[in-house]
């Protein structure tokens, strides 16, 4: 299993985390290459269709990467996106797929580190997952 | 609109266990508006029960379909080229229980809900909806100052409020506010007070499904 | 007389009444009945028997009238809208009245989410208002709601409960005087232990003149224990226990408590005998029927005076 290389798909928001992915790129931190980013104008605009449909496709982790609570540029929208996220968690519960492969993090604007991490942290708990059963 | 909630995900995989192929219909009337069974419900189930029977290792297809309404056979129709030419196994209804009876009694393919059919009520914010009607089928809200006492009081009182009204809230739960007290209250706000001293007479209950299932026939209506 | 029972007779003749209650037993055990019973010989007026009280399933009220019956005590027979439709409301009143039984207590019950079967189908046809409505056009026209004569008229002395303690405080006078207006004899209220809301509320009936329009009996149920009071306080919706009786009961050591609550219904027997528009108590001693007579010899109501 050692050899097990996760897909994960990450829905960024285009203000906090985006921000954070340039100035990454600024400073030469690497994003671990199994971390694909969609973009989202905002994490509210999140659908937990969206989060299904990359399961379904095949990744085997996903997760949203938006702002902090009180920071948000449209007030609530990672407000919402945590609620989908704890819909969606329910619903893989409830179907027998391990919820720890949805997650979201707050990462804030800029912080460029903390966006690095996350990914690397996501990229850790699939690899101790082991792939998606729908491979 | 009739407000209903989907069935837990466990018993709709339950019912979907023996299916290799299935038709998921959705609803654009009531249970869109109340987010239980439109077009993005449709969606969501549709990969869950996908994501589910891939586990599993059970291939299985669904075809998702919404229809403008599920309570009117002419829309009902329209699926007839999906079940009667794609070999759907089972149709999954996720429209209030009109939908999934209609769809019964048009296909020859086991049918079954999705959907729980909870009231008729409407939404008190977003994501909360709650009771108002019970469809007793003679409305007397006017008397009431506009607060159905039957939907609204849990014993369904005629003349409330009970003992257990404690403030403002019913002894049933704390969550459900005393309607005899909304009542009461609307009443005072209107200047009838008046009006709750006499006695409101026993219902005829035979307009209620008491009477046995109801009928609506408007002659000029038919075709 | 309307009814003829024991406590229409004393309350008619002017003398304070006191009437008790009996809950029926979880099973079919008689014997339960008979002990309890005994406790109230006596002591009491006539015997409430709880229908199905909080929803839980207990010996039917109607049976358990009757072993009073055959006990040589009075029994009132309680009876809800939870569980019953008119038409077996109406038939059981006929069979509650050729038992022998004359007393009933028109309610409209709890709620059965409190009970032991919370997945009931419950009733509610009819409210405890138009159950009143309901005994009385049964005694006075002699006929059902249907309009059909009765072969034999059942006739009832007729109560209900009121609590003066539920909201709006404002409105509870007036849903008394619609009991009145529906044809109740006489009520039962809820257990109080808020005096001065209690005295005001009095004091509003006693002013729309509803006193002298049936016979009001202030509920009393003696606190057991601080455990059972701050349960009454806490949980029992449209019941007020007032902070100073559970400062009481903590002020004196467990073993100590029981006695503390006999005494403060003691007094507030002896106040209530004072405030208008009173004319008898209802001691609820919730499985507690072997305290009642202290209580009564300690407040002074024994022995109870014979009647006819």
């Amino acid at each position: 299993m050692s050899t097990f290389e996760p897909k994960v798909i990450a829905f960024c928001c285009s203000n906090c985390a985006s921000a954070a992915a340039q100035v990454a790129e600024q400073a030469c931190w690497q994003l671990p290459s199994n971390v694909r980013i969609i973009q989202l104008p905002c994490t509210g605009r999140l659908d937990s269709l969206h989060v299904l449909k990359a399961l379904e496709n095949g990744a085997d982790g996903v997760y949203v990467a938006g702002c902090m609570p009180d920071s948000c540029q449209y007030k609530s929208g990672v407000e919402k996106a945590t609620k989908k996220i704890a819909y969606v968690k329910k619903l893989l519960e409830d179907i027998g797929i391990e919820p720890e492969r949805v997650e979201l993090f707050n990462v804030g604007a800029g912080k460029a580190q903390r966006f690095i991490e996350v990914a690397n942290q996501m990229v850790e708990k699939i690899k101790e997952l082991g792939p998606s059963p729908l491979r | 609109m009739v407000v209903a909630e989907r069935k837990p995900i466990k018993e709709i995989l339950a019912m979907m266990a023996d299916y290799k192929k299935i038709l998921l219909v959705g609803c654009k009337g009531c249970v869109t508006v109340c987010c239980a069974g439109g077009t993005k419900e449709v969606g969501i189930l549709a990969s869950a029960l996908r994501i589910a029977k891939k586990k599993e290792g059970k291939p299985f297809e669904v075809i998702e379909k919404t229809l403008e309404r599920q309570c009117d056979p002419e829309y009902i129709e329209q699926v007839a080229p999906i079940v009667e030419g794609e070999g759907v196994e089972a149709i999954l209804s996720m429209a209030c229980s009109v939908g999934p009876q209609y769809l019964a009694k048009r296909y020859n393919v086991p049918v079954y809900p999705a959907l729980n059919t909870t009231f008729i009520g409407g939404s008190l914010e977003h994501g909360v909806w709650a009771e108002f009607c019970q469809a007793c089928g003679n409305c007397i809200i006017h008397y009431f100052g506009g607060i159905c006492p039957i939907a609204r009081c849990s014993k369904s009182l005629l003349n409330g409020p009970c003992g257990g009204s404690a403030g403002g809230k019913c002894e049933v739960s704390p969550e459900i506010d005393c309607a005899w007290h909304l009542i009461y209250e609307r009443m005072k706000a209107l200047g009838k007070l008046d009006e709750l001293t006499k006695i409101f007479p026993i219902k005829d209950w035979s307009t209620s499904r008491d009477g046995g299932p109801r009928k609506v026939v408007r002659e000029d209506m038919k075709l | 007389m309307k009814a003829g029972s024991r406590l229409e007779k004393i309350l008619s003749s002017g003398q304070f009444a006191v009437t008790g209650e009996l809950g029926p037993p979880r099973g079919a055990d008689v014997e339960v009945i008979k002990k309890k019973a005994e406790h109230l010989r006596g002591m009491v007026d006539s015997i409430n028997v709880t229908d199905n009280q909080t929803s839980v399933v207990r010996m039917c009220s109607m049976a358990v009238c009757k072993l009073l019956l055959e006990m040589g005590l009075e029994p009132n027979l309680q009876m809800t809208c939870r569980d019953r439709n008119r038409i077996a409301i109406q038939s059981d009143l006929l069979g509650a009245y050729a038992l022998g039984i004359k007393n009933v207590l028109c309610l409209s019950g709890d709620h059965n989410k409190f009970g032991d079967h919370p997945q009931a189908k419950n009733v509610f046809d009819i409210d405890s208002m138009q159950l009143i409505q309901t005994v009385k056009q049964m005694r006075d026209d002699g006929k059902l709601l249907s309009g059909q004569e009765c072969e034999g008229v059942p006739k009832f002395f007729i109560g209900a409960a009121v609590n003066p303690f539920g909201d709006p405080f404002d409105f509870r006078p007036v849903r008394l005087a619609k009991k009145v207006a529906a044809g109740v004899d006489f009520i039962q209220t809820q257990c109080i232990y808020n005096m001065d809301k209690f005295r005001e509320y009095m004091k509003r009936v006693v002013d729309m003149g509803l006193a002298e329009k049936c016979y009001i009996l202030a509920g009393i149920t003696p606190l057991k224990s601080l455990g059972m009071a701050r349960y009454m306080a806490r949980f029992v919706p449209g019941l007020d226990v007032p902070d100073y009786y559970l400062k009481r009961l903590a002020g004196v050591e467990k073993k100590k408590q029981a006695e503390e609550g006999i005494k403060i219904a003691v007094e507030q027997i002896q106040e209530i005998r004072e405030i208008e528009g009173v004319a008898g108590i209802h001691l609820m001693a919730i499985e507690w029927e072997h305290k009642v007579p202290e209580i009564i010899k300690a407040a002074g109501l024994y022995p109870r005076p014979e009647v006819e």
